[in-house]
């Protein structure tokens, strides 16, 4: 045994290569941890809150006396509990994560502080109009941002999601089609095969019918398909662009006029805009309604499943048509209109859709999001969106000689690959993701878009280095030779050193356990 | 810039290994005129200069620790424990996406589950899920959630709910041209609901505390609605009074939406907040959003998954139950930290401490001449008559430094019986001397 120069061993050469179970289940760093339920108790608390005195009870006799079941820790082991779980998460912070359509950029650290100012945090949002005219004036001055980079001329600000987004965008088309008088007549919504399942939902949540667009051998959609669809009973299209196979439309303007001539609405799904922020105005491409995920494209922080917000940019044809409440400024005072009636009025009678949300949407993420954008500048988002593609790119070359890239040429900011390189192997996309996480990288969008065979969707963002790129290149070279070469069982057990191994999801769906219960309650 | 790790040199090698001459090769597929448009926008910055830029905006607001506060109204200002913030801002939750990888989600999905069993615990229902975006759209996901389990197309909002959140719900319902009907506003909270409930009603949308701070025994309701065949939705927008007042699963609730800004989440100018839905077991397959549940790995061990998502847009695309996609992920973190920390001894403590605090307030606010107090009961808002438009009497107050509540006129601007209403919340954070000053101040006001 080797030893340094303050007597302790420094190698130790002859450790056994032996892996025993622990007494305590812990792997070093990794602890197990219970859920708060079984560790806390009814009468602790981590606050300290005196108990109120004086035997005032104005509660109308709905006193809560049942036991709600809620235990309490301290502060330490509450640290101590939350920190554990963390440990036990993946995230961008830690390495690459590069799950296509999901945009998983670096989250500047710049934006949290100035969300926490006391004036945008602790501000309520039905505080006077007097009180808040630094806030209108930030929604303002993000929605100017927002228009600019789309070349939109109106922008919703209240849509709290991506999905609320789309939901808004329809919504807009609804309006105005019940506006034309033709509502009741176009009840058919044409979507891509590879839309998002968001398209699809939110168009029936909106009351309407959805028919899939095919694709061409391109990847891109059919043009005559599409236009042989077309007709007078048709609300209008929804598309991604990039699309979800990461390819740029080339058509757009093509399916644009198409819809356009048919009496129908483009609705452009947003959630790709990073490829080309900066670098192209979807409003020049002639679309009428687009969401914009702040999550994604303008670094707001994903958070495990959000928060998100998705202001949604319309054309003059669906303005008329927004959400209240919305932002106004006269003279350099800022106000809201907060009613559909006041809205109607300022639109000489149009019926706006009404309100979508209780308040004015994601305020915590407008402050982070225009921190990010006034950051990079103008010249900073374009780059940003050039580096996208460029690394996306990167990676389908240097992936190319052992994995099947889905459809020839160039892509936008993800690299779409099918399971062909698998064929024959024993090993399928879901194996070939899992072990990826034994190698320290979160697994890449698999099995959609649903039009290409074991889709594996990689978008590496702006925000990784050439050299962690090439690290995680090598690693999936590597993945795709073993496979090749037969070795199969470590791909179906794997993920091997992740905190838990593969988790049952039939059996969690079979018989749901949603919630903790005592033992013995039923 | 600082966000980019390439250089110019990275960025010569790499579009040589990708074939490509320059940048623009790879945006082959753009229509040639439209690429490289023009911006009328500034270019970056350094992080001085954005902190400088930002809070000069927010030097502009009031916020609700400037001064007296008296605003509630479906959000209110609570103290947040330093932990919370601590913890929320760790890189693994922050930056972590929604966990459809579990093995490397485990921190994310136990937590999301402790949330789940803390609102299925609060509201006294079965169970509850991961969240929706906010109370008023997890109101309207009650009411299409309603409309799918007793196929009919007819409900009825109290004149007590929120009139935004009354506003959701007809906007999401109109779609599909449903019948909604809407109670006329009742300060007193005394409206009769359950005549208005007959064989073609699929809900009653009922909120307790309703929007001018009344109290009501929900079991009539509830008992009334189930003869017809119809559901009762329950709407919480402040969850701790769930600390005092019996739940509405006790009252016979079907479906609890609620709005779980009120623990360990900020004012935030009205977002992010964290949506609240839970219902009876029986209901499960078709509530809307994500559900954790539990289950275990190839070792035995437990752990926890995201399941019965053939209910989700992105397995069931068209025949989903919602749209919903992204929720509000570490929002419902930052709910369970701190309800965490609370346990049911500190969430009654705190409950109490409103509820004696309010009490207060209304004393000092219902001895001024002219001021009458419209409640027989409240938890931590009451609703004021005053003499005059309260409106006008709020902005002079804010003048003073004081922000006094919400105006009738503001929630209901086409209701003139609503215009002399003041609508009051004080919280543990109203401390004796503000409430000392707002009583002086709306008496010099009237």
């Amino acid at each position: 045994m080797t030893m340094n120069n303050q007597g302790r061993p420094s190698r130790a050469d002859n450790a056994a290569l032996i892996s025993t179970p622990t007494f305590t289940g812990n792997k070093a760093l990794q602890i197990e941890e219970l859920l708060s339920f079984e560790i806390g108790s009814i009468s602790q608390t981590g606050v300290d809150i005196a108990a109120s005195t004086g035997n005032v009870d104005r509660l109308g006799g709905l006193h809560r006396d049942d036991d709600i079941g809620l235990p309490g820790l301290s502060e330490p082991e509450t640290m101590r509990h939350f920190v554990r779980l963390s440990q036990k998460n993946f995230a961008i912070d830690m390495g690459p994560f590069p799950l296509g359509s999901c945009t998983m950029k670096h989250n500047p650290r710049l934006n949290e502080k100035v969300a926490r100012l006391s004036g945008f945090s602790d501000l309520h949002p039905l505080a006077p109009q007097a009180a808040v005219q630094g806030a209108l004036e930030l929604i303002d001055r993000l929605a100017f941002w927002l228009k600019e980079l789309t070349g939109m001329p109106a922008v919703a600000m209240s849509p709290k999601a991506g999905a609320h987004g789309e939901l808004c965008g329809m919504m807009a088309i609804k309006s105005a089609l019940d506006a034309r008088g033709e509502g009741d007549k176009r009840k058919r919504v044409l979507a891509p095969e590879s839309a998002h399942g968001t398209n699809p939902a939110t168009a029936v949540q909106c009351g309407f019918k959805v028919e899939a667009i095919p694709a061409d051998a391109t990847g891109r959609v059919d043009l005559s398909a599409l236009k042989e669809k077309l007709g007078d009973d048709v609300a209008g299209i929804m598309v991604t662009n990039p699309n979800t196979c990461g390819l740029f439309e080339r058509d757009i303007r093509a399916i644009a006029d198409a819809v356009h001539d048919a009496g129908g609405y483009f609705y452009c799904d947003g959630a790709n805009f990073n490829a080309i922020a900066g670098k192209v105005r979807p409003g020049d491409l002639g679309i009428d309604a687009m969401h914009i995920n702040l999550h994604k494209t303008f670094s707001t922080p994903h958070g495990g499943g959000g928060p998100g917000s998705g202001p949604t940019v319309l054309s003059d044809a669906l303005a008329p048509f927004a959400p209240v409440p919305y932002v106004v400024c006269e003279n350099g005072i800022y106000g809201l209109v907060e009613t559909r009636r006041a809205a109607n009025a300022e639109t000489a009678g149009v019926d706006s859709m009404g309100r979508m949300t209780a308040f004015h949407g994601q305020m915590g993420m407008f402050v982070r999001a225009l921190a990010y954008m006034m950051s990079h500048g103008v010249d900073g988002v374009r780059q940003a969106a050039e580096d996208a593609v460029l690394n996306a790119n990167y990676v389908l070359a240097r992936l190319k000689s052992e994995m099947t890239p889905a459809f020839d040429g160039y892509c936008m900011h993800e690299a779409l690959f099918d399971d062909r390189f698998l064929e024959g192997t024993g090993v399928e996309t879901i194996d070939f993701a899992k072990a990826m996480i034994d190698e320290g990288y979160h697994p890449m969008t698999m099995y959609f878009p649903l039009v290409v065979h074991g889709a594996m969707l990689i978008e590496p963002t702006e925000s990784e280095s050439k050299r962690e790129l090439d690290l995680f290149c090598d690693a999936l070279l590597s993945l795709a030779k073993r496979a090749k070469a037969g070795e199969v069982e470590p791909f179906k057990a794997a993920p091997i050193y992740a905190p838990r191994r593969r988790l049952d999801e039939t059996a969690a769906a079979r018989k749901p356990v949603l919630r903790w219960r005592p033992e013995g309650d039923i | 810039m600082r966000y980019l790790p390439l250089n110019d040199s990275d960025r010569a090698t790499m579009l040589k290994a990708v074939g490509a001459a320059t940048i623009d090769d790879l945006f082959e597929d753009v229509p040639a005129d439209a690429l490289n448009a023009c911006f009328d926008l500034p270019n970056h910055q350094g992080e001085m200069e954005i902190e400088r830029a930002l809070g000069a905006m927010a030097a502009k607001n009031r916020a609700a620790g400037d001064g007296p506060f008296f605003i509630g109204c479906g959000a209110y200002a609570h103290h947040v424990p330093a932990t919370v913030d601590h913890i929320i801002q760790r890189s693994e939750f922050l930056t972590s996406y929604t966990p459809y990888q579990p093995e490397i989600a485990q921190g994310t999905l136990q937590y999301l589950f402790e949330f789940q069993t803390q609102i299925a615990s609060l509201t006294g229902m079965d169970v509850a899920n991961a969240s929706m975006y906010d109370g008023s759209t997890a109101c309207a996901e009650a009411a299409l959630m309603a409309r799918r389990l007793t196929k009919r197309r007819k409900l009825i909002l109290s004149g007590g709910l929120h009139p935004h959140y009354a506003a959701v719900t007809r906007t999401n319902m109109e779609l599909h041209d449903d019948n909604v009907v809407q109670a006329p506003i009742d300060a007193e909270g005394a409206e009769d609901l359950i005549s208005m409930i007959d064989d073609e009603t699929s809900c009653i949308i009922v909120q307790n505390p309703d929007v001018f701070g009344n109290l009501r025994d929900l079991a009539p309701i509830a008992a009334a609605a189930h003869e017809k065949g119809a559901l009762l939705v329950a709407v919480v927008t402040e969850v701790v009074s769930l600390g005092a007042v019996k739940s509405p699963g006790e009252m016979g609730a079907d479906i609890v939406v609620g709005e779980g800004q009120s623990v360990g989440n900020g004012l935030i100018y009205g977002g992010p907040y964290v949506g609240l839905f839970a219902t009876r077991q029986k209901y499960i397959r078709q509530m809307p959003g994500r559900l954790c549940g539990e289950t275990t790995d190839a070792e035995g061990k437990r752990g926890f998954v995201l399941t019965l998502s053939t209910r989700e847009q992105h397995i069931r695309r068209d025949k989903a139950t919602s749209n919903i996609c992204t929720n509000s992920g570490l929002c419902t973190l930052a709910f369970t930290v701190h309800m965490t920390l609370l346990g049911e001894t500190g969430l009654r403590r705190l409950a109490m401490l409103n509820h004696v605090t309010a009490c207060k307030a209304a004393d000092a606010l219902g001895d001024i001449d002219g001021v009458e107090i419209v409640n027989k009961s409240w938890f931590n808002e009451f609703t004021l008559r005053l003499p005059k438009n309260a409106s006008a009497v709020v902005d002079a107050l804010v003048d003073d430094g004081v922000l006094a509540g919400v105006p009738g006129g503001r929630l209901w601007p086409d209701d003139q019986l609503a215009e002399n209403l003041l609508i009051v919340a004080a919280t543990e954070r109203a401390t004796d001397e503000d409430i000392k000053t707002i009583a002086l101040k709306l008496r010099e006001a009237l």
